[in-house]
């Protein structure tokens, strides 16, 4: 069984008159399919409202589906006995890093999580030592959280989340906030601990930069599915995107547009060297 | 000038009474409270005065950082001196118009500003020197009888500690409306009370719904890690008193007995 498994995953927000009668319905999950495997670096795409925010915290037993199912690592998350289990398996990250932080000290904060476990002290010093090590913010764990940049409190976030040993972590739109360097910052190191410590790794984003590395990317789009698949098979879709009003990267942009002029070049080019290679051929 | 709040604030400088158990720390701010209110003599001035300096002094925490936080109450404080220097009957000094101010009414006024001024600094000692969690995980550890009662002290602990954490925040916050309001013409400094306290509707009714949705994001927040209350839930820090935590109670029972002592005389 795959980590994740998402079946025909239906959300309505049903907003309601002064005397409960109901006044309409929005649909923001619209029958959902998802498989992730275990190790995967999953990008997650859509416009604001698309529903993506929504789909995240199913996956972490915040938000119960209404109709089909959610598996997490096996545990069906509407199942009440599998809370915490679930939200243990799948962290998550959001996008405010101001409003996630609980500590005044960033290891009380790193703390936290393992403290709700109910983990032995002198093993959760040990989780926090590497948790802090494996985002790079050790040497600024006894400063205040509040007191660093918001790209270093967003890595404090994720070492929270590290430290509760998750399967996957879930993160919804962690750069939106930050500057450039914060944001690089920020992807580097969710890659690394994919990499590394092999993380399931799902990516919430519109920043289109951010997806071109995943294995796999899943575009949204009013509460449905439209598009899955490799960056590139994703980003060879130009037009597709434009309609549901998402962007290409650069590179990818620049490559269509050159296209379009009567350039003979291959669909969803991705890298900038990838692009320089396909035009010296050419020449 | 709003940046300035400082009152409740950690300021991490490694101290010794930063390393001393939140237990003893809660207690010794309560002996300190009462230490103020049990004497009547000058004596006594000199000895809460005294033990204040030398917390000062061993907290390692800037006495100008410090003074900051008494800005914020300046107002009240001056808003009481006056009452009492003006309301206190005695032997008249001067007058101006109706008013009297007396003898005694100026030695109120100087006690009060000075147990004033001492019960703040006093107890903003403790919080410069202990972090929002330690303070939960004391008062929780203190008042855990009270758990008998089915009282949530817990929960209470845990959102004054909240509380604590989110006033830079929303500072911050109040800072910013306040400027974004200037800019679209709000006068602050209008010399009309009315006219100022309606300048203030605009600034509290964005800061107020921004609280909500920091609280949401901070709920969300706490339930993806897990939090689900007091019961098992361990601590990265267990309070353990050792033997610093012993003497600095003795320190505290000595000057409590020395303050007892010289308020008689």
């Amino acid at each position: 069984m795959n980590l994740i498994e998402v079946k025909k995953l239906i959300y309505e927000y049903i907003r309601r008159d002064k005397d409960g009668n109901v006044d309409g319905i929005t649909t923001a999950i619209d029958k959902v399919d998802l498989d992730i495997s275990q190790g995967d670096f999953v990008a997650i795409l859509g416009h604001n409202g698309s529903g993506k925010s929504t789909l995240a915290k199913h996956l972490n037993a915040i938000y119960f589906p209404e109709e089909g199912v959610v598996y997490v690592d096996g545990k069906d998350t509407s199942d009440p006995k599998n809370i915490w289990d679930v939200r243990q398996t799948t962290g998550m990250v959001f996008q405010n890093p101001d409003n996630q932080i609980i500590g005044s000290i960033v290891e009380e904060d790193v703390g936290f999580g393992p403290e709700n476990m109910g983990i032995a002290p002198e093993e959760i010093w040990d989780r926090v030592e590497e948790s802090l090590e494996a985002v790079g913010m050790y040497e600024h764990r006894e400063r205040s959280p509040r007191k660093l940049s918001g790209g270093q409190k967003q890595r404090v976030a994720i070492a929270g989340i590290v430290a509760m040993k998750p399967k996957c972590i879930v993160l919804d739109e962690p750069t939106a906030m930050l500057d450039p360097k914060g944001r690089a910052d920020v992807i580097r190191t969710i890659k690394k601990l994919n990499r590394e410590n092999s993380i399931t790794i799902i990516l919430i984003t519109h920043n289109m930069e951010e997806v071109v590395d995943a294995d796999k990317v899943y575009v949204m789009d009013k509460g449905r599915l439209v598009m899955q698949g490799s960056p590139r098979e994703i980003f060879s879709q130009v037009d597709e995107l434009k309609e549901i009003r998402l962007d290409v990267p650069q590179i990818t942009e620049l490559a269509y547009e050159l296209n379009k002029e009567g350039i003979p070049l291959p669909k969803g080019i991705l890298s900038r060297e990838e692009l320089v290679e396909e035009l010296c051929r050419l020449l | 000038m709003i940046k300035d709040i400082t009152l409740g604030q950690y300021y991490p400088s490694g101290s010794i009474l930063h390393k001393l158990d939140p237990r003893v720390k809660v207690m010794g701010a309560l002996i300190y409270i009462i230490s103020l209110f049990i004497f009547k003599g000058k004596l006594g001035y000199i000895a809460t005065t005294a033990f204040l300096i030398f917390l000062i002094m061993i907290s390692l925490v800037p006495f100008s950082y410090m003074i900051k936080g008494l800005k914020t109450i300046i107002i009240f404080m001056v808003f009481t001196a006056l009452i009492n220097l003006f309301m206190t009957p005695g032997e008249p000094v001067f007058t101006i118009w109706k008013l009297t101010i007396s003898k005694e009414g100026i030695e109120v006024t100087a006690r009060m500003i000075i147990r004033l001024i001492s019960l703040i600094l006093g107890t903003s000692i403790m919080t410069f020197t202990t972090t929002p969690n330690q303070l939960t995980d004391a008062l929780e550890r203190l008042f855990r009888p009270l758990k008998i009662f089915r009282f949530p002290v817990h929960e209470i602990a845990m959102m004054m500690s909240i509380a604590l954490s989110f006033i830079p925040i929303l500072v911050e916050e109040l800072d910013i409306i306040m400027k974004a309001q200037k800019a679209r013409g709000a006068d602050f400094d209008d010399k009309r009370f009315t006219k100022r306290v309606k300048a203030l509707i605009p600034v509290l009714v964005p800061l107020f719904v921004s609280a909500f949705r920091r609280a949401n994001d901070l709920a969300l927040a706490m339930d993806s890690r897990c939090y689900r209350g007091g019961d098992g839930r361990t601590k990265m820090r267990p309070l353990v008193y050792h033997k610093k935590d012993i003497m600095a109670y003795l320190i505290l029972l000595l000057y409590l007995a020395i303050v007892i002592v010289m308020g008689r005389l």
